[in-house]
């Protein structure tokens, strides 16, 4: 799986030849940096494990500054890990841009953490349609989740019954999105439709 | 500049529409595509507001139409405004002429500013 590390920065709009309104994602991609490279004849595996944007020393454990130290950079905010990496050939602490992993036209799945809603109802949380009616006899359940289960038979509640609690905040993947355009002087990339997560979240974009 | 300055100014190209605002009278000449003609079609009214920057910025053109009050959203940017003409300029108090909406027959005129400061 190729891909990068980046951030969301937010979204707009562009207009296609046809003339119509498309709504993309702004995310800058890179530029990261190889940390460590896993081979198949020592980790039984090949991988890539790319380090994206600046984290302070001093939020850095030992073990970790002694990590990035071998790769010859700075401490990373966010570490991932890319199985079979095959686009560029690349050694550690070298460095990835945009332009070398993604081209206009690619198909790419976006993966980020959902905005955080707190604790929600059913409604919300699992999209039950609640009670349709205002009155005859409802008085406050308008968004309540009706039954949970039988009677004495099985006299339990089944594990995994949806019901209300704390919503998004999730990880996410969101597939086949296309890149509709780059701009490599800034390491962005507008990406087609919504991705995931808040402005200024960490994403990861595939391919 | 940040990011999202950027991408609006790489995308977009620069209107260039007369400098109207909210109260104006516009005429909006718009390309419509009816299978493989194109044709434009002129949508005359008053703006009742402008919102949004960069590349996401619209303005909203109401105008009545047999009797009844419709409303057009057209972004600055679209590719399908073949032009923009500026009829009168109106004398408004506020940028948001939602309280048109209400009103009908000649409540619903806008005073003409006839002195435009320089």
């Amino acid at each position: 799986m190729n891909g990068l590390i980046g951030k969301k920065i937010g979204m707009t709009n562009i207009f296609d030849q046809n003339g119509r309104n498309i709504a993309c994602t702004i995310v800058e991609v890179g530029p990261c940096v190889v940390t460590q490279v896993k081979t198949r004849e020592e980790d039984g595996y090949s991988a890539l494990q790319l380090g994206f944007g600046e984290a302070k020393l001093k939020n850095t454990s030992k073990a970790q500054q002694g990590h990035f130290e071998k790769a010859g950079t700075g401490p990373k905010q966010k570490l991932v890990e890319f199985r079979d990496f095959n686009i560029v050939e690349k050694s550690i602490g070298e460095v990835i841009k945009v332009e070398e992993v993604f081209a206009v036209g690619d198909m790419v799945d976006a993966i980020g953490t959902t905005k955080g809603k707190g604790f929600q109802g059913v409604v919300k949380r699992h999209g039950f349609s609640g009670v349709n009616d205002a009155t005859h006899g409802q008085h406050n359940r308008q968004r309540a989740p009706g039954s949970i289960g039988a009677s004495s038979f099985p006299s339990r509640v089944f594990k995994g019954m949806r019901m209300a609690g704390r919503t998004g905040g999730d990880r996410v993947k969101v597939r086949k999105l296309r890149v509709l355009n780059i701009f490599p002087e800034r390491n962005l990339i507008l990406i087609k439709g919504a991705i995931p997560g808040h402005k200024g979240g960490l994403v990861i974009i595939q391919k | 500049m940040d990011a999202l300055h950027y991408v609006h100014e790489q995308l977009s190209k620069k209107a260039d529409f007369p400098a109207f605002r909210s109260g104006d009278n516009v005429v909006v000449s718009y390309k419509i595509k009816e299978g493989d003609k194109e044709r434009i079609q002129d949508f005359r009214g008053d703006v009742i507001q402008i919102k949004g920057e960069g590349s996401t910025k619209t303005f909203t053109v109401r105008k009545i139409s047999n009797g009844v009050g419709v409303e057009r959203i057209f972004p600055f940017t679209s590719p399908s405004i073949a032009e923009v003409k500026l009829l009168k300029r109106g004398k408004v108090r506020r940028s948001r002429l939602y309280y048109l909406r209400a009103l009908v027959g000649k409540k619903a005129r806008i005073q003409e500013r006839k002195y435009v400061k320089k």
